[in-house]
């Protein structure tokens, strides 16, 4: 099998090695492939999430480039004649005709475009869930800060690349969430009524916001996340990858498989598996089916009008504000659209910004390789939970007319609960699931200090009943201990004995403040030491 | 701590793969005891098992060989327009249905295979790997700062500052050239937003007939939408001439108009407003007889057409917009004028 292990003449070496060596007299390739061949990564289930995102984002590339072909980004109008027979003699765009002939005329076309589609779905989600992972276990902290904002940035235009993608049909759904886009600009102060305008190229809808969106769709956004995929995935070689902590595992290694021949087979593997899986759906599953809307008209809407669910958030926002409107001195201040339009980018900086909060607040310089188990950072926990409460309410609040016809409910009382949640869940949330993590954390040390449950009733002489503990392997006690627990920051006394009062600045009182709310007391459980483990032990498990 | 504070039986002789046990975090309750012993697999030890994983390797690519051929055929074979009823999914585009099908699997298969293979028979032992610090060791440090002051040095930045200070003023002016050229994205606003093509004596169209319409032909309860006379759908700017002028009447008992102004500006108990949302714009549809109210179905913003079509529940900021209209001498419907306030959405000018 290893030809290459024989030190044979280069004239009997395999085409591909002098394919290689050619490639090494140009490029250094050797030099490249000398520390990357064999690089190790880590295995976990959850490492994989990045991978979905990255290969549907080059699914959606692939079939991008073929629709493309067959798409005619312009709004001049046309009279329908294509074998859709219910759409005959209908006046329609031209983008909406040449999506309908991809659909109903091309061969495949209708497969692309469901590919693609689903794919945006999937590349959207996979991003968000990625970011949860990359979050809960603390995979953000130094020297990962950049990476972290380069993949929000993805998330970010994923989003609005995946929202002017689904507009560029000019159907009966996508053109009323254009509408909508008019409408929050309208709304900004001062200058709204002139960026509509200039968006739009006079009034709404006009013929440029086709054309315009679509060069930004297949351009200018992919052009930029390309550039930035590519600077992520860089980064994460550069960093090599975390790892969960556990026996043999340091924060100055990194165990796992080889990228040869084992991670590129899976991996590899796995861009087939999420290509086969999306497709399959795309069989199976229509979605977008923009024959059944009809093609735009500013004057007629459909019900259940809904966006795709990565801008459901957004919707969420802007159906559950009160309409406040401010008239004073012959202007408008439409702030019942205007303050969703603002909070809307907030809730996503919120998520953004923590990992700066966070190294402010602990001042810690070191690099971490190590990923944190969730529980051991209740306060980064919850806070992870309360945001995603918060967008999981305000998914209800934009799908709100879903859930009023399908669970027979009042689109009020809807409406008002949300309102009411907006305020109280993600405080809420944040209280049970620190409480759960610090539940967690005891049932921990617990483990560690009284064994395993065995589930074996021993009889003593005097009768009493005992379960017997079984004391854990040290690998288990290691990696239930290994973690840092942080102390909080002490600012010390403002007055020394002698009377002097110091200056202490006020960041550094509120950096100690939160500083205590992150790890102080109720906070965190503490590990058990030593001493305690020793006398417990010693005894040999029961009591 | 030592290993004296741990009970005897839980520590192996060594460390088996001979880490480094004082690389673990100091306060760990036990010293990390190092990688577990790699466990062989099945197939590691059993050629037989190696030989069925090698099998089952194998039938993935092969399938996926067959789906390919399989798609092919099928792209051939079938019409783009046949219809077919595969249970549960309902009636579907055959093609589609063939061509998913197969470029999945083939796809699927793929994957599989190869993972397949990774996970049965390519080595399992997890291999070990330092990490070096991600910053520079301090001397590369005082290297690059060295060259970066000797070279900002040569160029003599900081000593010429008339250079310095005209480069940055060159280097902010020069975008605006950029931002200029945007200018011609499109037309200034004006007072295009307030004005529809809504006039005195212009006919209402029924929408549906395009018919001019009597009082008669309009029922309590029925909701009807109208369009300005001589506005056709063929119209160069017909999408934006009824994204703004689209009308809705409804008909109502006289009595139950709860609003003065309202009433006047009907014909009998018909009254006209704008079709366009006041929040951001969609068409409102939604019409409830009993209680006169409409919603509009984007954002559930919902309008009381018996009281001046006032918000009573949603998002919208203020009521929709009332067109006066009465009946010409002919008899039809008309506009008595232009909307008297900008329909659609709000915006900063609109006071």
């Amino acid at each position: 099998m290893s030809t290459n292990d024989n030190p044979k003449s280069r004239e009997k070496a395999p085409a591909g090695q002098k394919a290689a060596d050619w490639a090494d007299g140009r490029v250094g390739l050797y030099n490249l492939a000398k520390s990357n061949l064999r690089k190790i990564f880590p295995d976990h289930w959850s490492f994989m999430l990045g991978e979905i995102c990255l290969y549907s984002f080059i699914i959606i590339i692939l079939t991008g480039v073929y629709l493309t072909l067959f798409f005619k980004p312009s709004m001049g109008e046309v009279v329908y004649h294509g074998s859709y027979v219910p759409l005959q003699g209908v006046r329609m765009s031209e983008a909406y005709e040449s999506t309908l002939n991809i659909s109903f005329d091309v061969r495949g076309g209708l497969l692309v475009r469901q590919i693609h589609h689903w794919a945006a779905i999937v590349f959207v989600a996979g991003m968000l869930v990625h970011m949860m992972r990359v979050f809960f276990t603390g995979a953000f902290r130094k020297p990962r800060e950049i990476n972290w904002t380069f993949g929000f940035l993805l998330l970010v235009m994923g989003m609005f690349d995946g929202f002017l993608g689904y507009s560029l049909p000019d159907d009966l759904l996508s053109g009323t969430g254009i509408r909508f886009m008019e409408g929050a600009v309208l709304s900004v102060p001062i200058v709204g009524t002139y960026l509509s305008f200039f968006l739009f190229g006079g009034q709404f809808p006009g013929f440029d916001v086709v054309p315009r969106f679509f060069t930004i769709h297949i351009l200018l956004l992919p052009g930029i996340m390309l550039g930035l995929v590519v600077a992520h995935l860089i980064l994460v070689v550069y960093h090599k990858h975390t790892q969960f902590p556990g026996p043999g595992k340091t924060n100055k290694n990194v165990v796992g498989m080889p990228l040869m021949p084992v991670y590129m087979a899976k991996a590899g593997g796995f861009f087939f598996v999420v290509f086969g899986v999306i497709t399959l759906l795309s069989a199976i599953a229509t979605v977008n089916p923009i024959w059944a809307y009809g093609p735009y008209r500013p004057d007629q809407v459909s019900t259940d009008a809904q966006p795709d669910w990565y801008m459901g958030f957004s919707e969420g926002l802007i159906r559950i504000m009160p309409g406040w409107e401010i008239n004073f001195a012959g202007h408008t201040l439409v702030l019942g659209v205007f303050i969703p339009l603002i909070v809307f980018p907030l809730v996503l900086t919120a998520i953004a910004v923590y990992p700066f909060i966070e190294s402010w607040v602990t001042g810690d310089k070191r690099e971490h390789h190590l990923l944190d188990r969730p529980r051991n950072a209740p306060t980064r926990t919850g806070l992870g939970v309360a945001w995603i409460s918060l967008y999981l309410i305000l998914l209800v609040g934009g799908g709100n007319d879903l859930f009023a016809t399908h669970f027979h409910l009042s689109i009020n009382a809807i409406t008002w609960v949300v309102r009411v949640s907006f305020f109280v869940l993600p405080p809420v949330a944040f209280i049970i699931t620190k409480r759960i993590c610090l539940g967690l954390q005891r049932r921990d040390r617990e483990k560690v200090l009284h064994g395993r449950e065995t589930g074996v009733i021993k009889r003593l002489p005097h009768g009493e009943f005992i379960e017997v503990h079984e004391p854990l392997p040290q690998g288990k006690v290691f990696e239930l201990t290994a973690h840092d627990q942080p102390k909080p920051l002490e600012i010390g006394a403002e007055v020394d004995e002698n009377g002097v009062v110091r200056k202490v600045k006020r960041t550094q009182k509120v950096r100690a403040k939160l500083s205590q709310a992150f790890y102080g007391e109720g906070s965190q459980i503490p590990k058990p030491t030593p001493q305690e483990h020793e006398e417990i032990t010693s005894g040999h498990g029961h009591h | 701590m030592s290993s004296q504070d741990t009970p005897e039986e839980n520590l192996p002789a060594e460390p088996p793969h001979g880490t480094d046990a004082e690389i673990a975090p100091s306060d760990a309750l036990v010293p990390d005891p190092g990688l577990p012993p790699h466990l062989p697999r099945r197939q590691d030890i059993d050629e037989r098992a190696a030989k069925r994983s090698e099998r089952a390797v194998a039938g993935l690519f092969t399938l996926s060989m067959l789906a390919t051929i399989g798609f092919i055929a099928g792209f051939v074979a079938i019409d783009v327009d046949k219809i077919i009823y595969v249970w549960p999914i309902g009636h579907i585009s055959a093609l589609n249905f063939t061509l998913g099908c197969t470029l999945g699997i083939a796809l699927f298969a793929i994957g599989a295979g190869a993972v397949h293979w990774a996970r049965t028979l390519m080595s399992d032992e997890e291999v070990v790997d330092e990490r070096h610090p991600i910053e520079a060791p301090p001397e590369v440090r005082q290297r690059v700062i060295q060259d970066f002051r000797k070279g900002a040095g040569e160029s003599q930045f900081g000593r010429r500052k008339l250079i310095r200070n005209t480069m940055f003023g060159a280097l902010a002016l020069v975008p605006l050239s950029g931002v200029v050229l945007l200018r011609d994205l499109g037309p200034l606003p004006g007072d295009k937003l307030r004005h529809t093509l809504w006039a005195k004596g212009k006919l209402l169209i029924n929408q549906n007939t395009n018919e001019p319409m009597k009082p008669s032909d309009i029922t309590v309860g029925s909701l009807t939408f109208a369009k300005p006379d001589g506005l056709e759908e063929t119209a160069e700017d017909f999408q934006e001439q009824i994204a703004k002028a689209a009308l809705m009447i409804v008909r109502l008992e006289p009595e139950d108009i709860k609003d003065k102004r309202e009433l006047e500006w009907g014909h009998e108990g018909i009254v006209a407003f704008s079709k366009i949302c006041t929040h951001v714009g969609c068409p409102i549809s939604l019409y409830e007889q009993q209680t006169h109210h409409v919603l509009c179905p984007c954002h559930q913003s919902t309008f009381d057409l018996a009281d001046g079509a006032r918000v009573i529940f949603g998002p919208a900021g203020h009521a929709l917009p009332q067109l006066r209209i009465s009946v010409n001498s002919d008899g039809y419907l008309e506009a008595l004028g232009d909307f008297t306030e900008p329909v659609g959405p709000s915006f900063w000018e609109r006071g």
